[in-house]
Protein backbone atom coordinates (compact mmCIF):
# COMPACT_ATOMS: atom_id res chain seq x y z
CA UNK A 1 0.00 0.00 0.00
CA UNK A 2 1.40 3.40 -0.81
CA UNK A 3 1.72 5.56 2.24
CA UNK A 4 -1.38 7.65 2.30
CA UNK A 5 -3.35 9.60 4.81
CA UNK A 6 -6.51 7.66 4.07
CA UNK A 7 -5.43 4.04 3.76
CA UNK A 8 -8.84 2.44 4.35
CA UNK A 9 -10.68 4.17 1.54
CA UNK A 10 -7.96 4.82 -1.04
CA UNK A 11 -9.35 2.09 -3.33
CA UNK A 12 -13.02 2.80 -2.60
CA UNK A 13 -15.27 4.65 -4.98
CA UNK A 14 -13.32 3.81 -8.13
CA UNK A 15 -15.33 4.11 -11.35
CA UNK A 16 -15.02 0.37 -12.10
CA UNK A 17 -16.27 -0.70 -8.69
CA UNK A 18 -14.26 -2.73 -6.18
CA UNK A 19 -10.80 -3.88 -7.39
CA UNK A 20 -10.23 -7.51 -8.38
CA UNK A 21 -7.19 -9.41 -7.11
CA UNK A 22 -4.87 -8.04 -9.79
CA UNK A 23 -6.00 -4.43 -9.48
CA UNK A 24 -5.84 -4.71 -5.71
CA UNK A 25 -2.24 -5.91 -6.01
CA UNK A 26 -1.30 -3.13 -8.45
CA UNK A 27 -2.61 -0.55 -5.98
CA UNK A 28 -0.42 -1.95 -3.21
CA UNK A 29 -2.56 -4.77 -1.87
CA UNK A 30 -1.17 -8.21 -0.90
CA UNK A 31 2.15 -6.69 0.25
CA UNK A 32 1.14 -7.12 3.85
CA UNK A 33 0.12 -10.74 3.61
CA UNK A 34 3.40 -11.48 1.78
CA UNK A 35 5.38 -9.74 4.46
CA UNK A 36 3.51 -11.36 7.36
CA UNK A 37 3.57 -14.91 6.02
CA UNK A 38 7.14 -14.82 4.69
CA UNK A 39 9.05 -12.57 7.07
CA UNK A 40 7.15 -12.50 10.35
CA UNK A 41 6.23 -14.97 13.05
CA UNK A 42 2.63 -14.93 14.30
CA UNK A 43 3.85 -13.37 17.55
CA UNK A 44 5.69 -10.66 15.63
CA UNK A 45 2.40 -9.74 13.93
CA UNK A 46 0.64 -9.57 17.30
CA UNK A 47 3.46 -7.42 18.70
CA UNK A 48 3.29 -5.07 15.74
CA UNK A 49 -0.47 -4.64 16.03
CA UNK A 50 -0.13 -4.10 19.78
CA UNK A 51 2.54 -1.47 19.15
CA UNK A 52 0.25 0.23 16.60
CA UNK A 53 -2.29 0.80 19.41
CA UNK A 54 -5.10 -0.24 17.08
CA UNK A 55 -8.34 -0.29 19.06
CA UNK A 56 -11.56 -2.09 18.07
CA UNK A 57 -13.68 -0.02 15.70
CA UNK A 58 -16.96 -1.77 16.49
CA UNK A 59 -17.71 0.43 19.47
CA UNK A 60 -15.99 -1.01 22.54
CA UNK A 61 -12.48 0.18 21.62
CA UNK A 62 -10.61 -2.77 23.09
CA UNK A 63 -6.95 -3.08 22.07
CA UNK A 64 -6.78 -5.45 19.09
CA UNK A 65 -3.32 -6.86 19.84
CA UNK A 66 -4.32 -7.39 23.45
CA UNK A 67 -7.53 -9.14 22.40
CA UNK A 68 -5.52 -11.56 20.25
CA UNK A 69 -2.96 -12.16 23.00
CA UNK A 70 -5.51 -14.14 25.04
CA UNK A 71 -5.72 -16.88 22.39
CA UNK A 72 -3.92 -19.95 23.78
CA UNK A 73 -0.63 -20.73 22.05
CA UNK A 74 0.25 -24.09 23.58
CA UNK A 75 0.49 -27.00 21.16
CA UNK A 76 -2.64 -28.57 22.64
CA UNK A 77 -4.50 -25.57 21.27
CA UNK A 78 -3.50 -26.19 17.67
CA UNK A 79 -6.96 -27.68 17.14
CA UNK A 80 -9.64 -25.59 15.42
CA UNK A 81 -9.50 -21.86 15.95
CA UNK A 82 -11.71 -19.22 14.37
CA UNK A 83 -11.23 -15.68 13.19
CA UNK A 84 -14.59 -13.97 12.76
CA UNK A 85 -15.27 -10.66 11.06
CA UNK A 86 -18.19 -8.91 12.70
CA UNK A 87 -20.01 -7.43 9.71
CA UNK A 88 -23.38 -7.35 11.48
CA UNK A 89 -23.61 -3.58 11.19
CA UNK A 90 -26.94 -2.84 12.87
CA UNK A 91 -26.21 0.10 15.18
CA UNK A 92 -28.77 2.71 14.15
CA UNK A 93 -27.10 5.62 12.41
CA UNK A 94 -24.07 3.57 11.35
CA UNK A 95 -23.13 2.94 7.73
CA UNK A 96 -19.34 2.62 7.70
CA UNK A 97 -18.74 -1.13 7.41
CA UNK A 98 -21.09 -1.36 4.42
CA UNK A 99 -18.80 1.14 2.67
CA UNK A 100 -15.75 -1.07 3.34
CA UNK A 101 -17.54 -4.32 2.45
CA UNK A 102 -19.00 -3.06 -0.81
CA UNK A 103 -16.09 -0.82 -1.74
CA UNK A 104 -13.10 -3.09 -1.23
CA UNK A 105 -13.90 -6.63 -0.06
CA UNK A 106 -10.33 -7.80 -0.77
CA UNK A 107 -8.99 -5.40 1.85
CA UNK A 108 -11.12 -7.19 4.45
CA UNK A 109 -9.99 -10.57 3.13
CA UNK A 110 -6.32 -9.58 3.37
CA UNK A 111 -6.90 -8.27 6.89
CA UNK A 112 -8.56 -11.53 7.86
CA UNK A 113 -5.67 -13.62 6.48
CA UNK A 114 -3.25 -11.54 8.58
CA UNK A 115 -5.39 -11.80 11.72
CA UNK A 116 -5.89 -15.53 11.12
CA UNK A 117 -2.15 -15.99 10.76
CA UNK A 118 -1.46 -13.99 13.94
CA UNK A 119 -3.72 -16.19 16.06
CA UNK A 120 -3.03 -19.30 13.93
CA UNK A 121 -6.67 -19.82 13.01
CA UNK A 122 -7.42 -21.73 9.83
CA UNK A 123 -11.10 -20.82 9.65
CA UNK A 124 -12.45 -17.39 8.86
CA UNK A 125 -16.10 -16.44 9.01
CA UNK A 126 -17.70 -13.18 7.92
CA UNK A 127 -20.89 -12.65 9.94
CA UNK A 128 -22.82 -10.38 7.62
CA UNK A 129 -26.19 -8.81 8.25
CA UNK A 130 -28.79 -10.35 5.96
CA UNK A 131 -29.98 -7.04 4.51
CA UNK A 132 -26.57 -6.29 2.94
CA UNK A 133 -27.31 -8.03 -0.36
CA UNK A 134 -24.78 -6.11 -2.47
CA UNK A 135 -22.03 -6.71 0.09
CA UNK A 136 -22.89 -10.43 0.13
CA UNK A 137 -22.54 -10.69 -3.65
CA UNK A 138 -19.28 -8.77 -3.73
CA UNK A 139 -17.78 -10.69 -0.80
CA UNK A 140 -18.65 -14.05 -2.30
CA UNK A 141 -17.19 -13.02 -5.66
CA UNK A 142 -14.01 -11.70 -4.00
CA UNK A 143 -13.58 -14.83 -1.87
CA UNK A 144 -14.02 -17.08 -4.90
CA UNK A 145 -11.43 -15.12 -6.86
CA UNK A 146 -8.97 -15.01 -3.96
CA UNK A 147 -9.33 -18.76 -3.56
CA UNK A 148 -8.73 -19.29 -7.27
CA UNK A 149 -5.61 -17.11 -7.29
CA UNK A 150 -4.29 -18.81 -4.16
CA UNK A 151 -4.69 -16.12 -1.52
CA UNK A 152 -7.06 -18.45 0.30
CA UNK A 153 -6.77 -22.20 0.72
CA UNK A 154 -4.02 -24.46 1.92
CA UNK A 155 -0.38 -23.48 2.19
CA UNK A 156 -0.70 -19.82 1.20
CA UNK A 157 2.51 -18.54 -0.49
CA UNK A 158 4.18 -21.81 0.47
CA UNK A 159 4.18 -20.70 4.09
CA UNK A 160 2.48 -23.79 5.43
CA UNK A 161 -0.36 -21.60 6.71
CA UNK A 162 -3.81 -22.31 5.32
CA UNK A 163 -6.91 -20.16 5.66
CA UNK A 164 -10.48 -20.40 4.40
CA UNK A 165 -13.28 -17.84 4.62
CA UNK A 166 -17.00 -18.32 4.36
CA UNK A 167 -19.81 -15.82 4.73
CA UNK A 168 -22.75 -16.28 7.06
CA UNK A 169 -25.73 -14.11 6.13
CA UNK A 170 -27.60 -13.41 9.35
CA UNK A 171 -31.35 -13.69 9.84
CA UNK A 172 -31.25 -10.22 11.38
CA UNK A 173 -31.13 -9.29 15.08
CA UNK A 174 -29.21 -6.36 16.59
CA UNK A 175 -27.91 -8.46 19.47
CA UNK A 176 -25.89 -10.58 17.01
CA UNK A 177 -23.38 -7.72 16.99
CA UNK A 178 -22.55 -8.68 20.59
CA UNK A 179 -19.71 -11.13 20.12
CA UNK A 180 -21.00 -13.99 22.26
CA UNK A 181 -24.51 -13.70 20.79
CA UNK A 182 -22.88 -13.77 17.35
CA UNK A 183 -21.15 -17.05 18.22
CA UNK A 184 -24.44 -18.52 19.47
CA UNK A 185 -26.12 -17.49 16.21
CA UNK A 186 -23.36 -19.18 14.18
CA UNK A 187 -24.02 -22.39 16.09
CA UNK A 188 -27.63 -22.36 14.90
CA UNK A 189 -29.31 -21.23 18.11
CA UNK A 190 -31.36 -18.25 19.21
CA UNK A 191 -28.76 -15.52 19.44
CA UNK A 192 -28.61 -14.96 23.17
CA UNK A 193 -25.39 -13.68 24.68
CA UNK A 194 -23.26 -16.02 26.79
CA UNK A 195 -21.74 -15.39 30.19
CA UNK A 196 -18.01 -14.75 30.31
CA UNK A 197 -15.73 -16.48 31.19
CA UNK A 198 -14.95 -18.43 29.16
CA UNK A 199 -14.00 -15.60 26.86
CA UNK A 200 -14.32 -16.29 23.14
CA UNK A 201 -10.53 -16.26 22.73
CA UNK A 202 -10.44 -19.39 24.89
CA UNK A 203 -13.86 -20.99 24.38
CA UNK A 204 -15.70 -19.41 21.46
CA UNK A 205 -17.34 -20.97 18.42
CA UNK A 206 -18.05 -24.66 19.12
CA UNK A 207 -15.91 -24.22 22.23
CA UNK A 208 -12.80 -23.46 20.16
CA UNK A 209 -10.58 -20.39 20.57
CA UNK A 210 -12.18 -17.60 18.55
CA UNK A 211 -11.51 -13.94 17.92
CA UNK A 212 -14.30 -11.62 16.79
CA UNK A 213 -13.07 -8.37 15.21
CA UNK A 214 -15.04 -5.57 13.58
CA UNK A 215 -14.74 -5.08 9.81
CA UNK A 216 -13.06 -1.66 10.08
CA UNK A 217 -10.59 -3.04 12.63
CA UNK A 218 -9.58 -5.87 10.27
CA UNK A 219 -9.31 -3.53 7.29
CA UNK A 220 -6.61 -1.56 9.12
CA UNK A 221 -4.31 -4.58 9.40
CA UNK A 222 -2.83 -4.71 5.89
CA UNK A 223 -1.79 -1.07 6.21
CA UNK A 224 -0.24 -1.54 9.64
CA UNK A 225 1.79 -4.54 8.48
CA UNK A 226 2.90 -2.79 5.28
CA UNK A 227 3.71 0.62 6.72
CA UNK A 228 4.56 -0.20 10.29
CA UNK A 229 3.23 0.54 13.75
CA UNK A 230 4.95 3.93 14.03
CA UNK A 231 3.35 5.15 10.82
CA UNK A 232 -0.06 4.07 12.11
CA UNK A 233 0.45 5.85 15.42
CA UNK A 234 1.52 9.00 13.57
CA UNK A 235 -1.79 9.13 11.64
CA UNK A 236 -3.79 10.02 14.76
CA UNK A 237 -4.06 13.62 15.91
CA UNK A 238 -4.21 12.76 19.62
CA UNK A 239 -3.71 9.77 21.89
CA UNK A 240 -5.42 7.28 19.54
CA UNK A 241 -3.73 5.99 16.43
CA UNK A 242 -4.78 5.54 12.83
CA UNK A 243 -7.66 6.94 10.86
CA UNK A 244 -11.37 6.45 11.51
CA UNK A 245 -14.45 6.37 9.37
CA UNK A 246 -16.50 9.21 10.81
CA UNK A 247 -19.97 10.08 9.63
CA UNK A 248 -22.99 12.28 10.13
CA UNK A 249 -26.70 11.71 9.54
CA UNK A 250 -29.61 14.04 10.24
CA UNK A 251 -30.50 17.46 8.87
CA UNK A 252 -27.07 18.48 7.62
CA UNK A 253 -26.26 19.68 4.11
CA UNK A 254 -24.10 16.70 3.13
CA UNK A 255 -24.75 13.58 5.21
CA UNK A 256 -22.02 10.99 4.67
CA UNK A 257 -18.98 9.16 6.01
CA UNK A 258 -15.35 10.14 5.61
CA UNK A 259 -12.01 8.63 6.54
CA UNK A 260 -10.24 11.18 8.73
CA UNK A 261 -7.41 11.13 11.26
CA UNK A 262 -8.40 9.63 14.60
CA UNK A 263 -9.10 12.54 16.93
CA UNK A 264 -10.56 14.88 14.30
CA UNK A 265 -12.63 17.55 16.10
CA UNK A 266 -16.36 16.88 16.09
CA UNK A 267 -16.99 20.43 14.90
CA UNK A 268 -14.83 19.89 11.81
CA UNK A 269 -16.71 16.68 10.99
CA UNK A 270 -20.10 18.37 11.27
CA UNK A 271 -19.26 21.74 9.73
CA UNK A 272 -16.51 21.05 7.19
CA UNK A 273 -17.33 17.54 6.02
CA UNK A 274 -21.10 17.38 6.52
CA UNK A 275 -21.48 21.03 5.47
CA UNK A 276 -23.19 22.16 8.66
CA UNK A 277 -26.90 22.24 9.39
CA UNK A 278 -29.38 22.82 6.57
CA UNK A 279 -30.93 26.27 6.27
CA UNK A 280 -33.60 26.79 8.88
CA UNK A 281 -32.25 24.16 11.27
CA UNK A 282 -30.01 24.53 14.30
CA UNK A 283 -28.13 21.76 16.08
CA UNK A 284 -29.85 20.84 19.36
CA UNK A 285 -27.90 17.74 20.47
CA UNK A 286 -26.29 14.63 19.02
CA UNK A 287 -25.46 11.00 19.59
CA UNK A 288 -21.73 10.85 18.74
CA UNK A 289 -21.39 7.18 17.84
CA UNK A 290 -24.70 5.43 17.27
CA UNK A 291 -27.97 4.84 19.10
CA UNK A 292 -26.34 3.35 22.20
CA UNK A 293 -24.16 6.37 22.99
CA UNK A 294 -25.20 9.17 25.36
CA UNK A 295 -26.36 12.55 24.00
CA UNK A 296 -23.92 15.40 23.80
CA UNK A 297 -25.22 18.96 23.88
CA UNK A 298 -24.76 21.26 20.88
CA UNK A 299 -22.29 23.24 23.01
CA UNK A 300 -20.00 20.22 23.37
CA UNK A 301 -18.86 19.83 19.78
CA UNK A 302 -15.42 21.32 20.35
CA UNK A 303 -13.99 17.97 21.39
CA UNK A 304 -11.73 15.66 19.44
CA UNK A 305 -13.47 12.45 18.38
CA UNK A 306 -11.21 10.01 20.19
CA UNK A 307 -12.09 7.36 22.74
CA UNK A 308 -10.90 9.31 25.81
CA UNK A 309 -12.21 12.75 24.91
CA UNK A 310 -15.73 11.57 24.08
CA UNK A 311 -15.85 9.55 27.28
CA UNK A 312 -14.70 12.58 29.27
CA UNK A 313 -17.53 14.57 27.67
CA UNK A 314 -19.96 11.98 29.06
CA UNK A 315 -20.55 9.71 26.10
CA UNK A 316 -18.72 7.12 24.00
CA UNK A 317 -17.00 7.23 20.62
CA UNK A 318 -19.03 4.13 19.71
CA UNK A 319 -18.99 3.56 15.97
CA UNK A 320 -17.90 7.16 15.30
CA UNK A 321 -20.95 7.98 13.19
CA UNK A 322 -22.98 10.78 14.71
CA UNK A 323 -26.76 11.23 14.60
CA UNK A 324 -27.78 14.88 14.80
CA UNK A 325 -30.93 16.16 16.48
CA UNK A 326 -32.06 19.51 15.12
CA UNK A 327 -34.14 22.16 16.87
CA UNK A 328 -37.29 21.34 14.88
CA UNK A 329 -37.37 17.64 15.76
CA UNK A 330 -38.82 16.57 19.11
CA UNK A 331 -36.21 15.10 21.48
CA UNK A 332 -38.88 13.04 23.26
CA UNK A 333 -40.01 11.64 19.93
CA UNK A 334 -36.41 10.78 19.12
CA UNK A 335 -35.96 9.04 22.48
CA UNK A 336 -39.18 7.13 21.91
CA UNK A 337 -37.90 5.99 18.51
CA UNK A 338 -34.59 4.87 20.05
CA UNK A 339 -36.21 2.97 22.92
CA UNK A 340 -38.68 1.32 20.55
CA UNK A 341 -35.66 -0.06 18.72
CA UNK A 342 -33.96 -1.31 21.88
CA UNK A 343 -37.16 -2.83 23.28
CA UNK A 344 -37.85 -4.66 20.02
CA UNK A 345 -34.28 -5.91 19.68
CA UNK A 346 -33.91 -7.17 23.27
CA UNK A 347 -33.22 -10.90 23.01
CA UNK A 348 -35.61 -11.56 25.88
CA UNK A 349 -33.20 -13.65 27.90
CA UNK A 350 -33.03 -11.57 31.10
CA UNK A 351 -36.03 -9.97 32.77
CA UNK A 352 -34.76 -6.43 33.46
CA UNK A 353 -34.05 -5.90 29.77
CA UNK A 354 -37.02 -7.84 28.36
CA UNK A 355 -39.58 -6.11 30.63
CA UNK A 356 -37.79 -2.86 31.40
CA UNK A 357 -37.22 -1.63 27.87
CA UNK A 358 -40.86 -1.98 26.70
CA UNK A 359 -41.91 -0.17 29.90
CA UNK A 360 -39.57 2.69 29.05
CA UNK A 361 -40.94 2.76 25.53
CA UNK A 362 -44.56 2.97 26.76
CA UNK A 363 -43.72 5.79 29.18
CA UNK A 364 -42.02 7.79 26.44
CA UNK A 365 -44.90 7.14 24.07
CA UNK A 366 -47.39 8.42 26.66
CA UNK A 367 -45.35 11.57 27.30
CA UNK A 368 -44.92 12.25 23.60
CA UNK A 369 -48.65 11.81 23.02
CA UNK A 370 -49.69 14.10 25.86
CA UNK A 371 -50.89 11.50 28.36
CA UNK A 372 -47.75 11.45 30.50
CA UNK A 373 -47.81 12.20 34.24
CA UNK A 374 -45.06 13.87 36.30
CA UNK A 375 -44.44 10.51 38.06
CA UNK A 376 -43.55 8.99 34.70
CA UNK A 377 -40.31 10.94 34.81
CA UNK A 378 -39.46 9.22 38.10
CA UNK A 379 -40.10 5.85 36.49
CA UNK A 380 -37.80 6.76 33.60
CA UNK A 381 -35.09 7.88 36.02
CA UNK A 382 -35.56 4.62 37.96
CA UNK A 383 -34.95 2.58 34.82
CA UNK A 384 -31.87 4.55 33.87
CA UNK A 385 -30.53 4.05 37.40
CA UNK A 386 -31.48 0.38 37.71
CA UNK A 387 -30.61 -1.14 34.34
CA UNK A 388 -28.20 1.50 33.06
CA UNK A 389 -25.05 0.39 34.89
CA UNK A 390 -23.17 -2.59 33.52
CA UNK A 391 -23.72 -5.79 35.46
CA UNK A 392 -27.41 -5.38 36.26
CA UNK A 393 -28.43 -7.19 33.09
CA UNK A 394 -26.93 -10.17 31.29
CA UNK A 395 -25.19 -8.15 28.56
CA UNK A 396 -24.58 -4.55 27.48
CA UNK A 397 -27.86 -4.19 25.52
CA UNK A 398 -29.85 -2.49 28.31
CA UNK A 399 -26.97 -0.24 29.40
CA UNK A 400 -26.63 0.81 25.76
CA UNK A 401 -30.37 1.54 25.64
CA UNK A 402 -30.18 3.62 28.82
CA UNK A 403 -27.27 5.79 27.62
CA UNK A 404 -29.40 8.08 25.42
CA UNK A 405 -32.27 8.00 27.96
CA UNK A 406 -30.22 8.96 31.03
CA UNK A 407 -28.45 11.77 29.17
CA UNK A 408 -31.70 12.83 27.49
CA UNK A 409 -33.53 13.13 30.80
CA UNK A 410 -30.96 15.72 31.89
CA UNK A 411 -30.52 17.49 28.60
CA UNK A 412 -34.19 17.69 27.62
CA UNK A 413 -35.63 18.40 31.08
CA UNK A 414 -37.56 21.44 29.82
CA UNK A 415 -38.99 19.54 26.87
CA UNK A 416 -40.12 16.68 29.12
CA UNK A 417 -41.83 19.13 31.49
CA UNK A 418 -43.49 20.99 28.62
CA UNK A 419 -44.95 17.78 27.19
CA UNK A 420 -46.44 16.81 30.53
CA UNK A 421 -47.66 20.33 31.38
CA UNK A 422 -49.21 21.05 27.99
CA UNK A 423 -50.49 17.47 27.58
CA UNK A 424 -49.18 17.50 24.01
CA UNK A 425 -45.97 17.57 22.04
CA UNK A 426 -45.12 21.26 21.70
CA UNK A 427 -42.98 20.47 18.69
CA UNK A 428 -45.00 18.08 16.57
CA UNK A 429 -42.42 16.26 14.55
CA UNK A 430 -42.33 17.95 11.16
CA UNK A 431 -42.37 15.61 8.18
CA UNK B 1 -51.50 -20.82 -5.87
CA UNK B 2 -51.11 -22.81 -2.67
CA UNK B 3 -47.60 -24.16 -2.39
CA UNK B 4 -47.51 -24.09 1.41
CA UNK B 5 -48.05 -27.85 1.67
CA UNK B 6 -46.10 -28.96 -1.39
CA UNK B 7 -42.93 -30.84 -0.47
CA UNK B 8 -39.58 -29.13 -0.89
CA UNK B 9 -38.21 -29.71 -4.39
CA UNK B 10 -35.52 -32.44 -4.45
CA UNK B 11 -32.92 -29.93 -5.62
CA UNK B 12 -33.59 -27.70 -2.60
CA UNK B 13 -33.47 -30.69 -0.24
CA UNK B 14 -30.06 -31.60 -1.65
CA UNK B 15 -28.73 -28.08 -1.22
CA UNK B 16 -29.89 -27.99 2.40
CA UNK B 17 -28.40 -31.40 3.13
CA UNK B 18 -25.09 -30.44 1.51
CA UNK B 19 -24.97 -27.24 3.50
CA UNK B 20 -25.71 -29.05 6.75
CA UNK B 21 -22.93 -31.53 6.07
CA UNK B 22 -20.44 -28.77 5.34
CA UNK B 23 -21.09 -27.18 8.74
CA UNK B 24 -19.41 -28.23 11.96
CA UNK B 25 -22.86 -29.35 13.18
CA UNK B 26 -25.97 -29.56 10.95
CA UNK B 27 -27.96 -27.09 13.07
CA UNK B 28 -25.46 -24.36 12.20
CA UNK B 29 -27.17 -24.33 8.78
CA UNK B 30 -30.54 -23.38 10.34
CA UNK B 31 -30.75 -19.75 9.23
CA UNK B 32 -29.21 -20.44 5.82
CA UNK B 33 -31.61 -23.34 5.21
CA UNK B 34 -34.63 -21.29 6.26
CA UNK B 35 -33.43 -18.49 3.98
CA UNK B 36 -33.16 -20.93 1.05
CA UNK B 37 -36.71 -22.17 1.64
CA UNK B 38 -37.93 -18.60 1.87
CA UNK B 39 -36.10 -17.59 -1.31
CA UNK B 40 -38.00 -20.37 -3.08
CA UNK B 41 -41.50 -20.00 -1.60
CA UNK B 42 -41.45 -16.43 -0.29
CA UNK B 43 -42.04 -17.59 3.29
CA UNK B 44 -41.64 -20.63 5.54
CA UNK B 45 -44.84 -22.65 6.03
CA UNK B 46 -45.38 -25.14 8.86
CA UNK B 47 -44.93 -28.04 6.47
CA UNK B 48 -41.69 -26.63 5.06
CA UNK B 49 -40.41 -25.85 8.54
CA UNK B 50 -40.99 -29.44 9.61
CA UNK B 51 -39.36 -30.85 6.49
CA UNK B 52 -36.33 -28.55 6.87
CA UNK B 53 -36.04 -29.48 10.55
CA UNK B 54 -35.91 -33.16 9.68
CA UNK B 55 -33.13 -32.52 7.14
CA UNK B 56 -31.15 -30.78 9.90
CA UNK B 57 -31.88 -33.45 12.50
CA UNK B 58 -33.83 -30.99 14.63
CA UNK B 59 -37.34 -30.94 16.03
CA UNK B 60 -39.76 -28.53 14.32
CA UNK B 61 -40.16 -26.64 17.61
CA UNK B 62 -36.40 -26.20 17.91
CA UNK B 63 -36.11 -24.81 14.38
CA UNK B 64 -39.22 -22.66 14.85
CA UNK B 65 -37.53 -21.09 17.87
CA UNK B 66 -34.83 -19.90 15.49
CA UNK B 67 -37.20 -18.99 12.65
CA UNK B 68 -39.28 -16.77 14.93
CA UNK B 69 -36.24 -15.21 16.57
CA UNK B 70 -34.88 -13.54 13.45
CA UNK B 71 -36.40 -10.50 11.73
CA UNK B 72 -35.86 -11.67 8.17
CA UNK B 73 -37.49 -15.11 8.32
CA UNK B 74 -41.18 -14.91 7.50
CA UNK B 75 -43.50 -17.48 9.06
CA UNK B 76 -46.56 -16.04 7.36
CA UNK B 77 -47.19 -15.57 3.62
CA UNK B 78 -45.92 -12.37 2.06
CA UNK B 79 -46.64 -10.66 -1.24
CA UNK B 80 -44.61 -11.03 -4.44
CA UNK B 81 -42.64 -7.99 -3.31
CA UNK B 82 -41.61 -7.07 0.21
CA UNK B 83 -40.97 -3.47 1.19
CA UNK B 84 -38.77 -3.14 4.27
CA UNK B 85 -39.08 0.49 5.34
CA UNK B 86 -36.47 1.59 7.87
CA UNK B 87 -37.98 2.81 11.15
CA UNK B 88 -34.76 3.65 12.99
CA UNK B 89 -33.62 6.98 14.25
CA UNK B 90 -31.92 8.72 11.30
CA UNK B 91 -34.75 7.80 8.93
CA UNK B 92 -37.29 8.90 11.55
CA UNK B 93 -35.60 12.30 11.85
CA UNK B 94 -35.61 12.63 8.06
CA UNK B 95 -39.33 11.94 7.74
CA UNK B 96 -39.90 8.21 7.38
CA UNK B 97 -43.30 8.52 9.10
CA UNK B 98 -44.61 10.61 6.21
CA UNK B 99 -43.23 8.07 3.72
CA UNK B 100 -44.90 5.26 5.64
CA UNK B 101 -48.22 7.10 5.82
CA UNK B 102 -48.23 7.64 2.06
CA UNK B 103 -47.35 4.01 1.34
CA UNK B 104 -50.10 2.86 3.67
CA UNK B 105 -52.64 5.10 1.98
CA UNK B 106 -51.56 4.13 -1.52
CA UNK B 107 -51.38 0.40 -0.84
CA UNK B 108 -54.41 0.34 1.45
CA UNK B 109 -52.56 -1.69 4.08
CA UNK B 110 -50.87 -1.15 7.42
CA UNK B 111 -47.33 -2.29 8.23
CA UNK B 112 -47.36 -6.06 8.57
CA UNK B 113 -50.06 -6.51 5.93
CA UNK B 114 -50.17 -7.57 2.28
CA UNK B 115 -52.20 -5.93 -0.50
CA UNK B 116 -55.33 -7.80 -1.56
CA UNK B 117 -53.81 -8.55 -4.98
CA UNK B 118 -50.88 -10.29 -3.28
CA UNK B 119 -48.38 -7.88 -4.82
CA UNK B 120 -46.82 -6.06 -1.89
CA UNK B 121 -46.10 -6.62 1.80
CA UNK B 122 -45.10 -3.60 3.87
CA UNK B 123 -42.87 -4.20 6.90
CA UNK B 124 -40.80 -2.02 9.20
CA UNK B 125 -37.10 -2.85 9.50
CA UNK B 126 -34.29 -1.67 11.76
CA UNK B 127 -31.59 0.66 10.44
CA UNK B 128 -30.49 -0.39 6.93
CA UNK B 129 -27.11 1.34 7.10
CA UNK B 130 -28.14 3.91 4.49
CA UNK B 131 -28.48 6.80 6.96
CA UNK B 132 -26.67 9.30 4.73
CA UNK B 133 -29.56 8.78 2.29
CA UNK B 134 -32.38 8.66 4.82
CA UNK B 135 -35.24 7.86 4.64
CA UNK B 136 -34.40 4.48 3.12
CA UNK B 137 -36.13 1.24 2.27
CA UNK B 138 -35.27 -2.13 0.84
CA UNK B 139 -37.56 -3.38 -1.92
CA UNK B 140 -36.81 -7.09 -2.22
CA UNK B 141 -33.01 -6.90 -2.60
CA UNK B 142 -32.67 -3.36 -3.85
CA UNK B 143 -31.89 -0.44 -1.57
CA UNK B 144 -33.62 2.90 -2.17
CA UNK B 145 -32.66 6.12 -0.43
CA UNK B 146 -33.45 9.83 -0.19
CA UNK B 147 -37.12 8.89 -0.29
CA UNK B 148 -39.98 11.32 -0.32
CA UNK B 149 -43.63 10.36 -0.02
CA UNK B 150 -43.85 10.87 -3.78
CA UNK B 151 -40.88 8.74 -4.84
CA UNK B 152 -41.88 5.96 -2.45
CA UNK B 153 -45.37 6.00 -3.87
CA UNK B 154 -44.06 5.80 -7.44
CA UNK B 155 -41.90 2.83 -6.49
CA UNK B 156 -44.84 1.08 -4.89
CA UNK B 157 -46.90 1.63 -8.03
CA UNK B 158 -44.29 -0.09 -10.20
CA UNK B 159 -44.46 -3.13 -7.92
CA UNK B 160 -48.19 -3.45 -8.46
CA UNK B 161 -48.06 -3.06 -12.23
CA UNK B 162 -49.12 -6.31 -13.91
CA UNK B 163 -46.17 -8.48 -14.85
CA UNK B 164 -46.11 -10.04 -18.32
Amino acid sequence: MTITDRPLTSMIGLPDGPPDCAAYGRAGGWQAVRRALRDMTPDAVIDMVTASKLRGRGGAGFGTGQKWSFVPKDPAATRRKYLIANADEMEPGTFKDRMLLEGNPLQLIEGMIIAGYAIQAGHGVIFLRGEYHLALNRLNRAIAEARQVGWLGENILGSGFGFEIHVHASGGRYICGEETALLTALEGRRAQPRSKPPFPQVGGLWGAPSVVNNVETLCNLPHIVTNGAEWFVSLGLGPDSGTKLYGVSGRVRRPGAWELPMGTPLRAIIEDHAGGMRDGYRLRALLPGGASTAFLDAGQIDIPMDYGAVEKAGSRLGTGLAILLDDRTCPIGMLHNLEHFFAQESCGWCTPCRDGLPWVERLLNAIENGTGEPEDLDRLHDHARMIGPMGRTFCAHAPGAMAPLASGLKLFREEFDAHIRQRACPLRHAA
Amino acid sequence: MSTADAPLPPELRTRITDLAQAEHRPRAASVSALTMVQDHFGWVSDAHLAETASLLGMSPADLDGIATYFNLIFRRPVGRHVILLCDSVSCWIMGRDAVCARLQARLGIRPGETTADGAVTLLPIVCLGHCDHAPAMLVDRTLHGDLTAETAEQLADTLRAPTP
